[in-house]
């Protein structure tokens, strides 16, 4: 049988990584246990390599820094619109007669690749009132569970944030 | 003095108090999507008791099962959805 | 009681208050959208505060990167389970909830 290993180097990324995670569940370093690793990594790398990574893009080091940056002061700020959300939705939950008001809104996005929908679609579900419910070429569907909530999505500062990480 | 084991007790008995109330949606549900999320948010609960047991037990093993567990509670429901959408798996 | 059991004992309080909200919304809310916002995002947090409360006790091991591990990875496919279901309700031609 001959391997056909592609030029790019998908599977020799793929293959690391496997391997580092197998170590990592395993975490015993006898002989048998890391030949084994390395035979189910390959197998798995091999069969799976176009689907873990998809499409490439060149980045200059500057631009790494900042995008990181960014990366980071967006968890954060994620963690705070989860919290919140909870709060709204558990006061919510336990207010007697439950103020809710729900709508189905539609809007276009502006981002393009398909990380950065699902990342923002993934956003939308864990921030306050608001879960996405269909992602159609750039149309989303969002369910909000009040129109105070629709209307600061539909604002848009979660969206522009995105952009200046997924794309310029 | 409060022992910090106590309060794992105490943390896995109310979670199981909320594990039989979603028991009642699963089995009352008027829909059947609703038993599919009372299923998944089941399924939640039970890998934060399987941990829980491990470390009361200090034992390394129950988080195997909890890492299992959750990789299940996903792909059940992914596939769960997609029988409804579209009629077949 | 030290510092760190009180501020392990404050995140699992706080993981299992927001999982009895979820399991209320679910119980309480008048449709699936609506019970999927209660759910959807009561466990995401529940399990995260719940875990990192277990991280900080336990210290650095193999078994808290495990839970690190799967910590992760409820915390990126929960959203993507809620909005699957959604989706396939949605598309079956279910109208939402609105209140008369």
């Amino acid at each position: 049988m001959v391997l056909n290993i592609p030029k790019n180097s998908n599977f020799f990324i793929t293959y690391i990584v496997m391997f580092i995670f197998w170590i990592l569940l395993s975490w015993e370093f006898s002989l048998s246990n890391i030949l084994f690793g390395l035979v189910g990594s390959f197998l798995v790398a091999y069969s799976t390599r176009n689907l873990f990574i998809k499409e490439r893009i060149a980045i200059s080091p500057q631009k790494f820094i900042r995008k990181s940056y960014l990366s980071i002061l967006y968890i954060f700020y994620l963690t705070y619109q989860i919290i919140m959300a909870n709060l709204d939705v558990a006061y919510r939950v336990l207010h007697p007669k439950m103020p809710i008001d729900t709508r189905v809104i539609k809007f276009n996005t502006k981002l393009e690749s398909d990380l950065a929908k699902t990342c923002f679609a993934n956003s939308i579900t864990l921030t306050p009132g608001t879960i996405t419910i269909d992602v159609k070429k750039d149309i989303f569907y969002v369910h909000a569970l009040t129109s105070e909530a629709a209307e600061s999505l539909l604002e848009g500062s979660m969206e522009r944030k995105l952009i200046e990480i997924f794309q310029e | 003095m409060i022992d910090m084991h106590d309060i794992f007790n105490l943390i896995i008995l109310i979670l199981v108090l909320n594990v039989f109330l979603c028991i009642y949606r699963a089995l009352m549900g008027p829909r059947a999507w609703d038993r599919v999320i009372a299923i998944n948010v089941i399924g939640t609960k039970t890998i934060v008791i399987v941990i829980l047991i491990g470390i009361l037990y200090d034992s390394l093993y129950f988080v195997d099962v909890a890492l299992v567990y959750a990789l299940f509670n996903f792909i059940l429901t992914v596939a769960l959805s997609k029988y409804i959408e579209f009629g077949t798996l | 009681m030290e510092l760190i059991d009180f501020i392990v004992t404050a995140l699992l309080f706080g993981g299992t208050f927001f999982f009895t909200t979820a399991t209320l919304g679910l119980l309480r809310f008048p449709d699936l959208f609506t019970r999927l916002h209660a759910t959807g995002k009561g466990d995401t947090l529940g399990v995260g505060l719940i875990l990192t409360g277990l991280v900080i006790y336990l210290g650095l091991s193999p078994i808290t990167l495990k839970i690190i591990i799967i910590m992760t990875f409820i915390l990126l496919t929960s959203p993507v389970g809620t909005h699957c279901i959604c989706r396939a309700v949605y598309n079956q031609g279910i109208k939402p909830w609105k209140r008369r």
